[in-house]
Formats: structure tokens, sequence, C-alpha cells
């Protein structure tokens, strides 16, 4: 048992930590350090621009989606040299979020559904951040439920035709492309009728509109199509067998193994150490300690669980089920730490606002942004489910509507 | 990175539960549980030839020298099965407490009867009520001497030798505290059985009177001693703790796929379902938080107190979370005496407990982080 590079992984990590030294930004690494909890904070840039020059760069230098194939602008890395990459990028790493669906989901559905053409087309564009992909899965009436979709895609000659609307699309007003599940057959049960395409988001009938949140930012889009016109080309994957094609695409999600998930423990940790209380300082208060100690042990628990999976990725060997626990872990405790942090100032932490200029405002934004860490890319209740059935080999749901035409299951207002 | 037991280790793991599966059923643990032996002593024996009660006792003193990774997984083994014997007292404190400090001879006196299986030993810490520390000292070492009352003292009754914490001083500092290894055979020594939650192991009182000790260690180095001590004992018990856990979460998975209810199995509920996702997850944060105190532990870092803490304290929550969901996935069985769950109930919270309560290894880790943080 040891952290240590294997021969080849030093030398690896070596190579790219020079590249990194020698390239990276470094005018932007104060203000990446300085943004916590996922979000970005750059004062005078906008985040797709730098993020296109860097990802550009590491296209050039043979980084960017390094453990992609050569042909499709990869180089054909090992996971374990994709994780050691990710470490070695550090904090610059922050700067390919507009790009994280593309490589993470909708590249990897181009390469296992699309035509050569179209792999030899798009993927080397996705790679080097030239061109920027989407995700047109979730819709208003199918969120964790999303076989469930109501967009429709008809068949016209040798093109589709879609009416409907999509949700939560992260990044949908910068991206070139998207990709698109859509019900083509609503005669037969939800998940046989649904077919898989990716389109030019500047097609005529495509219409972004941003969406308030609850937490009073606009990071994600609603996008209505209508009459868009997608060439029969850009199908991936057989007709009806768009769900799937989907599983792949989320599997591929869920694959990506070393990505630092925010837990709120070292930003609380600090806020302990310097709030100071009636008593005297807030971190020498038993009471607080206490819960102190329990999210540091949540925090450290997951980080020595993505060190497993790392181990076993540097083995040869697909990492164990144990990664499922992230989000869930993490969400959680994003929420319950910043609610405490705000209860140990008492009724003055209400003040401030989320302007995340202040630490106290930090704690606010963390409160109102956490509900959405918990939605987001699986709820806790999905998350569950899949720990439950697919880790613990309990039984799937059973479901009422699994064997029912599509258009003929009982919706509200349908 | 290799953050991850040797395939040898692996080997050695599924070595001790084949051998676990046959020699400590639950219905061996049961003798001991319903009051008929103080531990069992067939088991006992058979440990010592397997050779894991001196699996990380040098072979210079009768042991197998492996190490402590070999424990870990060893410890992982005797917590799934709910074992009921000395081992972590004596394998955990009291051949932890001699290889650290003893003398020579005190090594060659009591390491290979460790191994062997010839002599158990323990921790005499506590006074009553009240966590490790140095104030909750009372008993006194003067001209060799002992003379207090410690209670409780694991696996007291059965057994021949204990470390004891003894005040030597009364600055008020860590430095008036000593360790001595006394005989609990030799004579000044009334030991009584206390009742506990978990009767497959035992607790006693013990009463020192002008008892002959001898010193471990040099003298007022003792608290430096037994925080080591501790600190690698918590390891060696989280290790316990999870396999303690998994198995509570493995009992819970099994009667949800078993029992039918409302016409499906109850394993298809989502209420039932959600919980036993959870058990995995406090199952598996304390899987990896106790490997990085295995890592700690087996290469004597710098880290090892936060870690151990660490370890300590995923473990303990996990295995106490386990054991008490497992009983409600059971319903009405799960509260009956025939089937085990309360016996990882019990196990659970009287593990929780042992080294010092949650309380005190929170306050650690905090301690622990705060000097990282400053450094």
């Amino acid at each position: 048992m040891n952290f240590d590079d294997t021969p080849q992984e030093a030398a690896f990590r070596e190579s790219a930590r020079k590249w990194v030294e020698a390239n990276a930004p470094k005018e932007l690494h104060a203000e990446l350090s300085r943004s916590s909890l996922g979000r970005i904070r750059l004062a005078k840039h906008d985040i797709v621009d730098v993020g296109k020059a860097w990802q550009k760069k590491k296209a050039e230098g043979g980084w960017a989606c390094l453990h992609w194939p050569r042909e499709y602008g990869g180089r054909g890395a090992t996971p374990i040299e994709r994780v050691i990459w990710q470490q070695e990028e550090g904090v610059y790493g922050k700067l390919t979020q507009p790009f994280q669906i593309g490589e993470g989901m909708c590249g990897p559905t181009v390469m296992a559904f699309g035509s050569e053409d179209a792999k030899r087309r798009y993927l080397p564009k996705l790679a080097s951040g030239e061109e920027i992909w989407c995700q047109l899965f979730s819709e208003p009436s199918a969120g964790s439920d999303v076989a469930g979709l109501r967009t429709r895609a008809e068949k016209k000659g040798d093109n589709w035709v879609v009416n409907g609307q999509k949700i939560w699309t992260s990044g949908a007003h910068y991206s070139d492309y998207g990709l698109l599940i859509a019900r083509t057959d609503p005669n037969v049960p939800k998940h046989k009728g649904l077919t898989m395409f990716f389109l030019d988001m500047k097609s005529p009938g495509v219409e972004v509109r941003p969406i308030k949140q609850a937490n009073g930012m606009q990071e994600f889009n609603e996008v209505y199509f209508t009459d868009v016109v997608i060439p029969d080309s850009q199908r991936l994957g057989a007709v009806g067998e768009g769900w799937s094609v989907s599983l792949t695409t989320l599997m591929n999600e869920r694959m990506s193994i070393g990505s630092r998930l925010a837990t709120g423990v070292p930003e609380l940790f600090e806020f302990c150490s310097n709030l100071m209380l009636e008593d005297g300082l807030a971190i020498d208060d038993p009471a607080v300690r206490s819960k102190l100690a329990n999210w540091a042990v949540k925090s450290s628990g997951l980080k020595y669980t993505s060190y497993r999976a790392i181990s076993a990725l540097s083995k040869g060997d697909r990492p164990g089920p144990e990664n499922s626990i992230g989000k869930l872990v993490s969400g959680m405790m994003l929420q319950d730490i910043a609610t405490y942090a705000m209860d140990l100032q008492g009724a003055a932490g209400v003040l401030t606002g989320a302007d995340e200029e202040t630490v106290q405002g930090q704690f606010q934004q963390m409160l109102l942004s956490s509900p959405s860490m918990r939605i987001a890319g699986g709820t806790d209740e999905i998350l569950r489910n899949i720990i439950a059935e697919r880790v613990l080999g309990l039984p799937s749901d059973i479901r009422v509507d699994k064997d029912v035409p599509y258009n003929k299951i009982p919706t509200k207002g349908r | 990175m290799n953050f991850d037991f040797s395939d040898d280790q692996k080997q050695l793991r599924d070595q001790a539960r084949k051998f676990l599966t046959e020699k400590c059923s639950p219905k061996a643990v049961r003798v001991v549980l319903d009051g008929k032996a103080s531990y069992d002593e067939e088991l006992w024996k058979g440990l010592a030839e397997m050779g894991f009660l001196g699996v990380a006792i040098p072979e210079a003193f009768g042991g197998a020298g492996a190490g402590h990774l070999e424990l870990c997984v060893i410890a992982e083994e005797m917590g799934r099965a709910n074992a009921p014997v000395p081992f972590s007292s004596t394998v955990y404190l009291a051949a932890e407490a001699l290889l650290i400090a003893g003398s020579d001879d005190q090594k060659k006196k009591w390491l290979p009867a460790i191994a062997s299986g010839e002599a158990i030993g323990t921790l005499a810490l506590f006074e009553g009520k009240g966590n490790p520390s140095p104030k909750n000292v009372k008993l006194t070492a003067a001209n060799g001497v002992l003379n207090g009352v410690k209670k409780p003292v694991a696996d007291g009754a059965v057994a021949d030798f204990a470390v004891v914490a003894a005040r030597t001083g009364s600055s008020g500092r860590d430095g008036d505290i000593s360790l001595f290894v006394v005989d609990l055979k030799a004579g000044g020594v009334e030991v009584k059985s206390l009742t506990n939650l978990d009767p497959t192991r035992g607790q006693a009182e013990i009463t020192f009177r002008d008892c002959k000790a001898e010193p471990l260690g040099a003298a007022g180095e003792g608290w430096s001693i037994l925080t080591q001590m501790l600190d690698r004992a918590a390891v060696l018990c989280a290790f316990e703790q999870v396999g303690g856990a998994d198995r509570a979460l493995e009992m819970g998975r099994d009667y949800a796929l078993d029992r039918i209810a409302f016409g499906r199995q109850i394993g298809s509920f989502q209420a039932v379902k959600h919980m036993l996702a959870d058990m995995y997850v406090s199952a598996t944060l304390a899987r990896s938080n106790s490997y990085y105190g295995a890592w700690a532990l087996s290469t004597n870092a710098a880290e090892l107190p936060e870690a151990a803490a660490a370890a300590r304290i995923s473990a303990t929550q996990a295995f106490q979370h386990c054991a008490k969901n497992n009983i409600q996935v059971h319903g009405g069985m799960g509260f009956t005496w025939e089937f085990d769950c309360h016996m990882y109930y019990r196990r659970a919270n009287a593990m929780a407990l042992g080294l010092g309560s949650l309380t005190y290894w929170e306050d650690q880790l905090i301690e622990h982080m705060r000097k990282k943080n400053a450094a």
C-alpha cells in the first residue's frame, strides 16, 4: 500500500507538469484558486473565451481529451494517465468547465454510435474546444423519468422534424452542437420509442432561453424546438434505440473519476478557525469540533474512495462501484455545511447577501445553490436507487408504465 | 498509486474468512453470549495455530513477522465474525504497547506467549466515567507497587497480564503518567467480572493493592506511549468495525431479498432500498478512511494521529449505523434474541466506547487538523 507512481506514471507526470508549467495562463492562477464550490469568478475574462484558448493550446500540445484515440483528437492515453493529467492541470482544469458535457457525454456517444465520417468531422473540434457541445435530455415533464420525454421527432423524407422543449441545458447559449434524445414512436412503451440525434444549435427553429434559477443566477437554459430539421445522417444508433444509446452517455458521465467534488469542508474549517464567538474561537467549542469532525471524515472518506478507484485504474482494473457515492455524499454535505455556517453567526447570518465576495456571502451562495447539487445529474433518490439495485442487487422498482404504449400512459394535462 | 492491499494480503483475508466461517459461526458466538464461557478458548487456540495472534509480532519474539497491513485484514474478518475472543485487548493494545515501549526482557517474556495463545493481555486505563485523559488517572505507583482501581478493563477477567496507566507525579502535566506491566496472576490483584452491553467480550474491575509492577517505558512517558497505543488500536479496531458494518449490511440486504410483504420482496420498496443504500455509503466511507489509517499505521507516518482519528470516527459511525438499520430492515424478527442482529448491535455500540467515545476522537481529529493547517 503506497501513494507512489509507477516509473511510467512518474515519467508521464513529469512531462505533464513541465508542459503545464511552460504553457498555463499563470495570470489567472490566483482567481482560479479562489474560485471554489464549482463556481468560476474571473473579473476581466469570459470563461468561454479563456477556456477556448486554454483548450486549443492543450490540443496543440496533445493534452486535450488525452484518453481519446489520436485520430479523434486525443493521444490514446490510459485511464490512469488521464487522472494524472487532471492532477497536474490543477486549478487550470477549472477552465475546461464549458467543455465538460461535450467531453464527458456527447463525445463518447458520438464515438460509440457515430459514422466514421462524423467521428472525424466532429470529435477533433470538440476535443480542441473549437466547437462546444451540450446535452438535450431533460424536459419539464421528464427529469428522473427521462424516458417519459415528449419532444417529438418525425421522419420526413431523409430528414427528421423536431418539435418540443428541453430544459436544464447547461451552456446551450454558447454551444455549437447538441446531443438530443427525442420520441420517434409514441405507440410503443416509453423506453422503446426513443431515438438519439445530434444537431447544429444554430439550426432554424432552435430557441434558447435562459432560466432564472432559485439562487438568482442564470446557468441553465430552456431550449425550444419548432419544426427543426435534422438530417437522418445525424442520427446516433438505430431508430427506437435511443434509450440504450443514452445509457452509454450516462455511464460515461459516471465513469469520470478523480473529478474533485466540492464538499465545503475546507471553507467551513477556515471559517470556524477565524470566527469569534462569545466564548472564544468557534473551533475551540466542543460542539463545533464535533460537527466539523463528522463532516471532515466524510470528506476524507470520499477522497480516499477516489484513491481506491485510481489504484484500480493504475493496475488496469475497472474501478468498483464505490465511486457512485460521491455526488450523493457531497451534495448533502454542501447544503448542511452552509446551513451550519449561517447558524454559527446567529441572527446576523441573514445579512450580506449571496455576493461571494465575503466569506459570509459565500456560505449564503452555497446555501442557495446546493439544492441543485442534490438534483442535477441524478437526484439523491435516483442515486440511492442505483446503489441499491446495481451495487447491492436489490430488485428494481415495480414500473407500472413499463409495458404500456407511451401514448396510453396516464399523465397530468396531456 | 497502489492504495489497496496486496494480493498476498487479500489471500490472507480470504484465509481468515474461511477459518472464521468454520470455527466462529453465530452458534459458537452464542455460547459466550449466553454466559456458558467467558471466551471461546478453542477459537483462541485456532487463531494461535493459524499464526493470526502473532501476525504483526517479529519473528525474533515468536511471531510471524508479517506486519500491520496483514493484521488489518485479519481484524476485518474478526469483526465480520463477531469473534468472542480477547483479540483486540491482547493484540491491538497489550502487544502493541510492548512493541512500542517494552524492554527486551519484557518482550521476550510476553510476546512469544501472546503469539502462541498462552498469554492474554489487556490495557487497564479507565477508572469509571470519562474519556482518555491524564486527569482521569488516579491509580498511584510508588516504590514499585500500584494502588487503585481500574474499570472497565476489557477482557480483564481472562487476562494474564495488563498494561496499567498509573500516576507517578502531580504536576498536572502529561508527564505525571507512567505505564507498568503487571502479571495478574502474581498477587496483589483482585478481579471482578462486570455485567456489560456486549457479553461476547467481557469487562472487569481490577483492584490493585500494593501490587508489584514493572515499569513499561521510561517514567513520565506513559501518556505519550498511551496516545500512540490508542492511535494504533484505533486503526485496527476500525477494521473490525468495517468488517462488522459490512456483515450487518449483508444481513440486511439478504433479508430484504428474502422477506415477502404486501406481495413483493421488501427490498423492492424504496424506503428499504434507500436505507440499505445509505448503509452502503457509510460502510464505504469507513472502509476508505480505514485504508488511509492502515497506510499510516504500517508506515509509521506522521499523519497517523489524524488518520487514526478519522478511521475511528468513520468506522464507529458506520458500524453503529449498519447494525441499527439491520434490525430495522428485519422488523420484529430483528428484535428477537434468536436472530443475530442484536449481537452486531451490541458489539457496534460497545466498540464505540472501548477506546474512548466519539467526543474524544472528534476532538483529537480537529486538534491534529489544526496543527497541520497551521504548519
